[in-house]
């Protein structure tokens, strides 16, 4: 049986597309069965940032309302055989997802893939709790800034009272991974650190994405991040993330930091 | 030219250092959302039974209420003012005659 992770956030704007991207590429080229789900109907564009925008024919709204065949719905990647998408559909019938189609799908995913990542949209209406009704980890998109983190917090209430899992006493394993950061400004005291994101939310960290010309770049050619250029530092941060995903155990580094930061978050990470 | 010295100078003077005002106004501002979170209809329930409660005795207008609840790290409170109409004893004395 895979996992189901969603990526969420509250805010718009913040990375989960981009991360759902990344980390999906990252699991499957690791060797696992990956399948990403958007869940942002009305305003899907995981297609785009994965490149498969002009290959979508059904899409998760059809196969929840048995339009078509799960199977039919599906896109594979053509870059990664282990890696496929689930559209969005852009209908803007918001009751389009019943709780009832997802799970459905949501159970059907689970048997043929290692990873389910569901990109969640923005906001805390139908399409989010959607999108985290079933998971069993979540991953939390935080940017170092004061609106995203008071936002976290907020999906954070509704991951340990809204989900499947909380609903019967178990917890939704809860990551939180901070992009769009900016060591030099937050060095500088101008930005909030890693520290402080860490100490308000209380959720532990799974990576530290730099802020990067690269992320846009990807995104600009229709690749996630960790395949277009996997030596850049935003992809060094996703792989990393995505073997805490699974598990492993990895020291926390921003890719182009400096030292004394490194040891001060190890530092910290250990106590 | 003149843009990219301003900003050279900027990048080496004194620093700003906002982010400990970040930092402490989220504190404050999460403490008190997350004390009301996951109780959104608690205070309208409370109202709505309270006032039934009192409606059954004395006579009230119910624009003149006001149910306020506010939540410490140990202690909560329940703030319930009622504001009665002169004529409410009156009517409650009748009650308790008849």
């Amino acid at each position: 049986m895979g996992k189901v992770v969603v990526v969420t956030s509250g805010k718009g704007g913040v990375g989960k597309t981009t991360s759902t991207a990344a980390l999906g590429a990252a699991l499957a080229l690791e060797g696992k069965k990956v399948v990403v789900v958007d869940f942002d109907v009305g305003l899907r564009n995981l297609d785009l940032v994965m490149g498969a925008e002009r290959r979508v024919v059904f899409d998760l709204v059809n196969v929840v309302q048995g339009v078509a065949k799960l199977q039919q719905a599906l896109i594979r990647d053509k870059r990664l055989e282990n890696l496929w998408l689930l559209p969005a559909s852009q209908t803007r019938d918001k009751d389009a997802l019943t709780e009832e189609g997802v799970g459905r799908i949501i159970e059907e995913l689970r048997e043929r893939f290692d990873y389910v990542i569901c990109d969640s949209p923005a906001g805390i209406e139908r399409g989010a709790t959607m999108a985290m009704r079933f998971a069993d980890e979540a991953v939390i998109v935080t940017n170092p800034e004061v609106s995203s983190v008071r936002d976290s917090d907020r999906i954070i209430g509704m991951l340990d009272s809204k989900t499947v899992r909380a609903e019967r006493g178990e917890t939704v394993n809860k990551h939180v991974l901070i992009t769009r950061y900016d060591a030099g400004r937050a060095t500088r005291g101008e930005m909030l650190s890693i520290e402080d994101i860490l100490e308000i939310l209380a959720v532990p960290l799974i990576g530290i994405i730099p802020e990067s010309q690269d992320v846009l770049r990807a995104s600009n050619v229709g690749s996630p991040v960790t395949l277009n250029d996997a030596n850049s530092p935003p992809a060094r941060a996703y792989m990393d993330a995505a073997r805490r995903l699974q598990g492993d155990t990895i020291a926390m580094a921003v890719p182009q930091e400096r030292r004394g930061f490194m040891d001060r978050l190890f530092g910290r990470r250990a106590a | 030219m003149s843009m990219k010295f301003l900003r050279l100078l900027g990048s080496r003077g004194p620093t700003t250092g906002t982010a400990p005002v970040a930092r402490e106004r989220l504190q404050i501002l999460l403490a008190h959302e997350r004390s009301s979170r996951g109780h959104p209809e608690l205070l309208s329930l409370l109202r709505v039974e309270i006032l039934a409660a009192v409606a059954r005795h004395v006579e009230l207008d119910p624009d003149r209420v006001t149910v306020r609840m506010q939540c410490g790290d140990d202690v909560s409170t329940l703030e319930v003012d009622i504001e009665l109409p002169n004529n409410a004893k009156q009517i409650e004395r009748r009650r308790m005659a008849g």
